[in-house]
């Protein structure tokens, strides 16, 4: 049964980091790392956070965990917020939002060995009683994401990166998660191995009905797993459309920049590309108006004063540009 | 189109994992761990033999180390005397066994004092901003003072003992520890497996005992010996400037500053303390050394 209130809603969440500087110690500036984005997910979907490094896009996902406190802003689950919740309160909300990291190295703990790192979600929401029953549901957990289960005694610098990887997964399903945020986490292996922890994601979400919320920067990835993309520029969403979507007719510029990135493995493949100059700049002193402007190959002058709104540009599609406003200026929609 | 070529947009499925991992570390028997770890073997076997010398110094000893005997003062190492005697004629030989009861009795409590009282601190301020600043700078204080200067100042304050000594270089010692705990915490906490852990609801003493505290071992275990090592030579030198264990208990430090004076004549007085002193801290500091290997269990390393 499907309810209408998404899993998780975010809306106009911030998150400003404070500079301290000087001999005093003061905040003397902020890092404008999320300023202000919204989203839904639905349950069994996956949304993915697509963009730059250092745009903002872990940084969501961070927040979500409440590993840190919101700027400002709103984080609700299943309606209820979370994100002002006490933490006596918020520990229960945990079991339902899960995350895997990046590093399959430094995401779990040396010291512990295989089980106890599966089994310490369980025994934080009273999930088992016994040894034994830890030991059922711990092997239950690797068969889950095919590992052996005689390996749970092992330490986990005996297994390899995609090994890893799928410890971390099995941890993040322990508890019984709706939501697991995948923060870049298949970015650190290699192509055979992504595409078999990839693989993975997909069977478990339609086994499971799980909701992922993919975080990478790498949109041909994400094109093979991923239901809706929010594409992220500097700290905004600056698109946000359903796959099919996304990838043949994108409206904002850096969107574009990004797909015409792609690598095509045809050499004889003639494309027109989008090639961004300049570096990301500064959230620090995010530009004015448009964040996009100092790179955007088709700025005019009102993007440098004014701040495009992210708004619908058809079914389920949002945009957030002044071409898509302005009669004529939409680009035509790029070749799939 | 060939049989090879990958269409875009579509994923050619991916071979299981072959579940081939590593063969499990083989546990072998004490050849094994003596050649696994020799480092650990030799340093404790020194070490083991310095305490079990200590323990059994009433046994051992061939003479009473108090007792005076002016008339057979300042013989040489003989059958008798087995290290000589001193300007007195107290036995070296007794006395040296003797010492080292005070000479392991520091090290090793001023070891535990500094690792206990520097990781419950440094836990403390890695973990709760607030208080950081205040520790640590308190920590610069003390640490911008030489240790020994700084165990002198206090054994001033108060009456020469052993107890005193113990206290007076534990405070000189523990800001190191404070300082490297701290610091270990301030990377652990971001660690993701951390995050990972706050994340699936574990809570924060949970993470400092099981997450935090294991990982902080190893350099612990390190800085401890190293504290061991260097406690036992700071008791040996306040010992030898007469700000340390008072004169009747024999300790190392003091047995070389009563040889001091006949050090061109009779060197044998200073040199066995000394060797002892010089053995034991070279013990202590392997036995650490093979610690942090074993305790790691990414290194599995051979000599």
């Amino acid at each position: 049964m499907m309810t209408d209130t998404p899993l998780l809603q975010v809306k106009n969440l911030k998150k400003h980091f404070p500079i301290h500087g000087g001999l005093l110690g003061l905040v003397t500036a902020h890092v404008y790392a999320v300023d202000g984005i919204s989203f839904d997910i639905r349950r069994g979907e996956t949304l993915s956070l697509v963009g730059e490094s250092g745009c903002g896009k872990s940084t969501v996902g961070k927040a979500i965990l409440r590993l840190y406190p919101i700027t400002d802003g709103e984080v609700r689950l299943d309606g209820e917020r979370i994100d002002n919740m006490s933490p006596s309160k918020l520990r229960p909300m945990r079991r339902r939002v899960q995350v895997v990291f990046q590093d399959p190295f430094s995401s779990l703990n040396p010291r512990m060995k295989v089980r106890d790192i599966l089994a310490e979600p369980l025994i934080n929401f009273g999930l088992v009683s016994g040894k034994k029953d830890i030991d059922e549901k711990v092997e239950a957990l690797m068969d889950k994401v095919r590992l052996p289960r005689d390996s749970i005694r092992r330490y986990p610098h005996e297994f390899s990166g995609g090994q890893r990887q799928r410890i971390g997964i099995a941890r993040a399903l322990a508890p019984g998660s709706d939501l697991i945020i995948c923060d870049e986490a298949v970015s650190a292996l290699d192509v055979s191995v992504k595409a078999q922890i990839i693989n993975l994601l997909v069977d478990l979400q339609d086994e499971l009905g799980l909701a992922l919320l993919f975080i990478s920067h790498d949109l041909a990835t994400v094109e093979h797993l991923t239901h809706r993309v929010a594409v992220m520029y500097l700290g905004k969403i600056v698109e946000l459309a359903d796959r099919r979507t996304l990838f043949s007719s994108s409206h904002h510029p850096y969107t574009r920049a990004l797909l015409s990135a792609v690598p095509v493995p045809d050499p004889l493949a003639k494309r027109d590309r989008i090639v961004l100059t300049g570096d990301v700049p500064s959230p620090i002193n995010p530009p004015s108006g448009c964040r996009f402007h100092t790179r955007c190959p088709f700025a005019f002058d009102r993007c440098k004063t004014e701040e495009p709104q992210l708004r619908s540009v058809g079914d389920g599609h949002q945009s957030a540009c002044h071409l898509d406003h302005v009669p004529g200026g939409q680009v035509v929609p790029m070749a799939a | 189109m060939s049989a090879t070529s990958i269409e875009p947009g579509s994923f050619t499925e991916a071979p299981r994992l072959p579940d081939v991992l590593p063969p499990a570390k083989e546990r072998g028997k004490i050849m094994g761990f003596v050649h696994r770890h020799p480092t650990i073997v030799i340093g404790g076997a020194l070490v083991g033999i310095m305490v079990l010398i200590a323990l059994l110094a009433p046994l051992l000893g061939t003479k009473d180390p108090t007792a005076l005997a002016p008339s057979r003062r300042t013989r040489e190492p003989s059958a008798t005397y087995w290290f000589g005697t001193d300007m007195l004629g107290r036995d070296v030989y007794s006395r040296v066994l003797y010492g080292s009861q005070v000479s392991l009795l520091v090290g090793f409590s001023v070891a535990a004092i500094a690792a206990v009282v520097g990781t419950a601190l440094g836990l403390v301020a890695g973990f709760m901003r607030g208080v950081d600043a205040v520790v640590m700078r308190f920590m610069d204080g003390l640490m911008s003072i030489p240790p020994i200067l700084l165990a002198i100042a206090l054994m001033a304050l108060t009456r020469a003992s052993v107890k005193n000594v113990i206290i007076a270089i534990s405070i000189a010692e523990f800001p190191r520890v404070c300082r490297l705990v701290r610091g270990v915490v301030l990377s652990l906490r971001e660690q993701p497996y951390v995050e990972a852990a706050i994340a699936s609801g574990t809570r924060t003493h949970v993470i400092i005992w099981k997450h935090i505290l294991p990982n902080t071992l190893a350099p612990l275990m390190v800085q401890a010996t190293f504290i061991c090592a260097s406690a036992m030579i700071a008791e040996a030198t306040l010992s030898f400037i007469g700000a340390g264990t008072p004169p009747i208990i024999p300790s190392w430090g003091n047995i070389m500053a009563e040889g001091r004076a006949l050090w061109q004549v009779k060197p044998y007085i200073v040199f066995f303390p000394a060797i002892f002193l010089s053995i034991t801290v070279l013990a202590v500091n392997l036995l650490g050394d093979g610690l942090r290997d074993a305790l790691d269990p990414r290194l599995a390393k051979r000599l």
